[in-house]
C-alpha cells in the first residue's frame, strides 16, 4: 500500500485517499459532492456557513468537512437524515434573513443560495424572524453592493484581500447586524477598490453585481439619430458561449458579431485591432526606453483595475507605467476622428460601446483624461454578461445563428491581438514586434511557453540583438502587489512588466458569465479553455504578429505617421495620477 | 471603566501631542514578534487619547502599522468598546452591574433614554450628553450609580436622575 494512502469509509463503502486532505476534499475524490457555500479552493478556509457539515462516527458534534482533515479509519456520513435535516435548518435560517425576490434578482437563475436551497429540498419557508435592511450602495463606477442579498460566507472579503491585495473589504459589526462593507463603511466611489470585479464573481448571490448599462444601451440602440459602433475585448469571444449552456473556450466571435449587428450596432469592429495598435505604440515605447536608457523597467497600462491600484498603492512608479491606453480606449479615439473623417461622420452623431469581459473598464471609460475633443471616447461599456443578456433578452438564437465578420478597417487584427487576453499575452505580443522592429529580423520562435500558463507570477528572458531582456508577467493585483515591491526594491531586475489586474487575465474578468451549476466561480479548467481558445486564434491566424497587420499599416501611413508620433500621442496615450482616497494603505500591505 | 479618565486627558493634550504619543506606542509594539497582534492594544491607546477612534486616527495606526483600513476597520466596529463617534461634553456611564441592576438601573437607564432621546452609545444631537453602559463601577453601597464625567451619583431614582441631567444643563447655560 502506497504509505501515502490511508483508508476511510465514506457512506459504509471503503475508500483509498491521500493523507492532509480535509474531508471535502477527499470525498470530492470520491465522488460526493458535499454541500458548501463559504469554500472556494483558491481561498483560505472560513468555515463559517456549516453549510458543508458530515458526520464522523465517533465525533461529538457534526464536523464541518472544508476545515476537517481525513484520517486513518475515519468514517464519514455524508447524507444521513439528520444531516439533510440539519443543512436544511442552516440553509432555512440563510433564507429567512434574505430577501424573497428572486424573480425580479439580477442572479435569478444563477444563484447559489437557489441553486442550494433547491437541492436541499427547501420548498417553503419556515422561519419568519427579524429582517435586515440596509441601502444598497450605488456610487461605485463597476461595482453595485447591496448588502440585503448578502449571507457573510466571506468570499468577497477574502477574494479583495488574499488573491487581489485590495483590502477594500471586511465583515464589520458583529453578529446579526455584521454587514460586509469597505472601511468606514464609505461609498465605494471613494474606495481602494479597483473595480476588477472579482468580488462579483466569487459572490454566491446578488450582494455584490456590476453596475448596469442594458437598459441605457438598449435605450440608445433605438436612437435614429445616432451611428453606433461597437468593439468588444479577445476574452469576450472566449467566454459569452458559456452564458448560453456552451462547453467554455467555444470562440463565438462571428456569433457575437452577427447577434450585435442584429440588436442595432451599425458598425462592429474588433477590439483586437486596437490590441495590435497597442502593441505598436508600446513596443516603440519600450525600444525608445531600451535605447535611451529608462525609465525602466516598463510596466504595462492595458488592465484598468490595475491602473487605479497603481495610482493609489505604487504613484511612485508611475514613470514606469506605458503611456499608451488601452486598446478600449485606443479604439474609442479613433472611432471618434480617424474613422469619423474616414466616413463623413460627425464625431457627435458616434456612440461608441464596448463590450467588455471586465467591470473596472466601465470605471476606465468615465476616466476625464481620455476625453477626445472634449467627448467621451466610450460612451457605454457592458460586459460579458450583460452583452449575454442583452442577446437573450432581444430574442436573438446566439447558439444557431450564421456567423459574421467585423467591419473593417478597425476590425482586422494579427494573432497576437487575440492572445491579449489571457495572462503573459501582451508581453507575447510585444515581444513579437519588438524583436522585429529592434533587429529587423523575423522571430521565428514566436510562442512563449514561460509565460503562459496559471503560474502566479511567470519570469522569462529573451535576447535581442545580443542584450538580455528579463521579463515579467504576473496576473491578479496580488501577485501584481508581489512584483511591483522587488521593482521597488531593485528597478533594473526587470526590463518589461506586464500586469494583468484579474487571475488569468481578461479570460478571468470580473464581468464574465456567471458559474454555471457544474462549475466553480473562476474555475481554472474553465479558464485554461478559454485561454485555449485565444491561442487557436492565434495560431489559426496568417498574421501574428501587430506590425504585419495591414490595416495598421494603413492607419500609420494615412493618419497617424508613426508609433509614438505627436498624433499617437495626442489620441493614444494618457498620464496618470496618484490617487489617495481615504481608506488607503501603503505601502507594505499584508493579510492579517 | 477607563472612560471618565480618558475625557479628562481629551482635553488637556493637544494634537500634535497625542499624535506623537500614539506614534511612539505604536513604534514600541513594532519591535515585537508579531507586531500585527497588537492592534487591538494600539486602538485601545488611541482612544484613550482621543475618547474615540475618528477616522484619521485609524487611518494613522493603518499606514504606521501596515495593516489595511478595512480590517482596522472590521476589529474597531466588532468590539463594543471602541467607539467610533465622538464622546459628549458629558459621558455619563450606566453602571449596569449585578448589584445595580437589582437595585433598578434598569429603570434609571429608561429614563435616561426618554430624557436624552437617545440610546446607550450614541450622543444627544447637541453633543452635550453620551451615554454607556458600565459593568460594576465598584460603588455597590450606593448602588444604583451612574458616573458622569468623574463623579459618581448613587443611590438614585429614575426622578433624580432627571433632576440631575437638568443641573448639568443648567450650568451649561451659564
Ligand atoms: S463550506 Fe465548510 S463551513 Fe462553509
Ligand atoms: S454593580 Fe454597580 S457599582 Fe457595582
Amino acid at each position: 500500500m502506497d504509505n501515502n494512502k490511508i483508508t476511510i469509509t465514506i457512506n459504509d463503502r471503503d475508500y483509498q485517499v491521500v493523507a492532509g486532505q480535509t474531508i471535502m476534499q477527499a470525498a470530492d475524490q470520491c465522488g460526493y459532492h458535499i454541500p458548501r457555500l463559504c469554500y472556494h479552493p483558491k481561498l483560505s478556509i472560513e468555515g463559517a456557513c456549516r453549510v458543508c457539515i458530515v458526520q464522523v462516527e465517533g465525533a461529538k458534534n457534526h464536523v464541518a468537512s472544508c476545515a476537517c482533515p481525513v484520517a486513518d479509519g475515519m468514517k464519514i456520513h455524508t447524507n444521513t437524515k439528520e444531516l439533510r435535516q440539519a443543512r436544511r435548518d442552516i440553509v432555512e435560517l440563510l433564507l429567512d434573513n434574505h430577501p424573497e425576490d428572486c424573480h425580479t434578482c439580477e442572479r435569478d437563475g444563477n444563484c447559489e443560495l437557489q441553486r442550494l436551497a433547491y437541492s436541499m429540498g427547501i420548498r417553503h419557508r419556515h422561519f419568519t424572524g427579524e429582517r435586515k435592511h440596509y441601502e444598497k450602495d450605488l456610487s461605485g463606477a463597476s461595482v453595485i453592493r447591496d448588502p440585503d442579498k448578502c449571507i457573510l460566507c466571506g468570499r468577497c472579503v477574502r477574494m479583495c484581500s488574499e488573491i487581489q491585495g485590495v483590502h477594500c473589504l471586511t465583515q464589520a459589526h458583529r453578529g446579526f447586524n455584521t454587514v460586509v462593507m469597505p472601511a468606514y463603511n464609505l461609498p465605494f466611489a471613494e474606495t481602494v477598490c479597483s473595480g476588477c470585479g472579482q468580488c462579483i464573481n466569487v459572490c454566491p448571490t446578488a450582494s455584490f453585481v456590476e453596475k448596469n448599462h442594458t437598459q441605457e444601451l438598449f435605450e440608445t440602440l433605438s436612437d435614429k439619430s445616432l451611428v453606433k459602433v461597437a468593439q468588444f475585448a479577445p476574452s469576450v469571444r472566449a467566454a459569452i458561449g458559456e452564458a448560453f449552456g456552451l462547453a467554455a473556450g467555444r470562440n463565438m466571435e462571428g456569433e457575437l458579431i452577427a447577434a450585435m449587428r442584429k440588436m442595432g450596432f451599425d458598425y462592429v469592429f474588433d477590439t483586437q485591432f486596437a490590441a495590435d495598435l497597442t502593441i505598436m505604440e508600446e513596443g516603440s515605447e519600450f525600444l525608445e526606453r531600451i535605447q535611451s536608457g529608462g525609465p525602466l523597467p516598463l510596466i504595462t497600462s492595458c488592465s484598468s483595475a490595475w491602473m487605479k491600484y497603481m495610482e493609489q498603492f505604487y504613484p511612485d512608479l508611475i514613470d514606469n507605467i506605458s503611456t499608451a491606453k488601452s486598446p478600449m480606449s485606443m479604439a474609442s479615439a479613433l472611432f471618434k476622428t480617424y474613422w469619423a473623417e474616414k466616413m463623413d461622420i460627425a464625431p457627435k452623431k458616434i456612440l461608441s460601446v464596448a463590450a467588455m469581459c471586465c467591470t473596472a473598464k466601465k470605471y476606465e471609460a468615465a476616466r476625464p483624461e481620455l476625453d477626445v475633443n472634449g467627448m467621451r471616447a466610450t460612451d457605454i461599456v457592458v460586459t460579458t454578461r450583460e452583452m449575454a443578456w442583452m442577446i437573450k433578452s432581444a430574442g436573438i438564437d446566439f447558439v444557431n445563428i450564421e456567423p459574421e465578420k467585423p467591419d473593417t478597417p478597425l476590425g482586422l487584427s494579427s494573432g497576437a491581438g487575440a492572445i491579449f487576453g489571457v495572462t503573459g499575452g501582451v508581453m507575447e505580443a510585444a515581444v513579437r514586434t519588438a524583436y522585429e522592429l529592434y533587429t529587423g529580423e523575423t522571430l521565428v520562435d514566436i510562442e512563449m511557453a514561460a509565460i503562459r500558463g496559471f503560474q502566479g507570477i511567470k519570469e522569462a528572458t529573451v535576447t535581442i540583438d545580443g542584450k538580455d531582456l528579463r521579463l515579467v508577467v504576473a496576473h491578479g493585483l496580488g501577485n501584481a502587489h508581489q512584483v511591483m515591491e522587488m521593482v521597488r526594491e531593485d528597478p533594473s531586475r526587470f526590463h518589461f512588466v506586464e500586469i494583468m489586474g484579474c487571475p488569468g487575465g481578461c479570460i478571468g474578468g470580473g464581468g464574465q458569465p456567471y458559474a454555471t451549476a457544474n462549475s466553480i466561480p473562476l474555475d481554472e479548467e474553465a479558464l485554461r479553455l478559454r485561454a485555449q481558445a485565444l491561442y487557436d486564434l492565434d495560431r489559426g491566424k496568417t498574421i501574428r504578429r501587430s506590425h504585419d497587420n495591414p490595416d495598421i499599416q494603413r492607419l500609420y501611413k494615412e493618419f497617424l505617421g508613426r508609433p509614438l508620433s505627436e498624433k499617437a500621442h495626442e489620441l493614444l496615450h494618457t498620464h496618470y495620477e496618484a490617487h489617495l482616497p481615504k481608506g488607503i494603505v501603503s505601502p507594505n500591505l499584508k493579510v492579517v | 471603566m477607563a472612560t471618565t479618565e480618558t475625557t479628562a486627558k481629551t482635553t488637556s493634550a493637544t494634537a500634535a501631542e497625542r499624535l506623537a504619543q500614539l506614534k511612539t506606542y505604536i513604534a514600541e509594539t513594532q519591535e515585537n514578534e508579531h507586531p500585527d497582534s497588537f492592534l487591538i492594544a494600539v486602538l485601545h491607546k488611541a482612544q484613550e487619547l482621543y475618547g474615540y477612534l475618528p477616522v484619521e486616527v485609524m487611518d494613522e495606526v493603518a499606514e504606521q502599522m501596515g495593516i489595511p483600513t478595512a480590517h482596522i476597520w472590521g476589529v474597531a466596529t466588532f468590539y463594543h468598546y471602541f467607539s467610533l463617534t465622538p464622546p459628549g461634553q458629558h459621558v455619563i456611564s450606566i453602571c449596569l452591574g449585578t448589584a445595580c441592576y437589582v437595585r433598578g438601573a434598569g429603570q434609571i437607564l429608561q429614563a435616561l433614554k426618554d430624557e436624552l432621546k437617545i440610546d446607550v452609545g450614541e450622543v444627544t444631537p447637541d453633543g452635550m450628553f453620551s451615554l454607556q453602559p458600565a459593568r460594576c463601577l465598584g460603588a455597590c453601597g450606593l448602588a444604583p450609580v451612574v458616573m458622569i464625567d468623574d463623579k459618581i451619583h448613587g443611590e438614585l431614582t429614575p426622578k433624580r436622575m432627571v433632576q440631575l441631567i437638568n443641573q448639568y444643563r443648567k450650568q451649561a447655560k451659564k
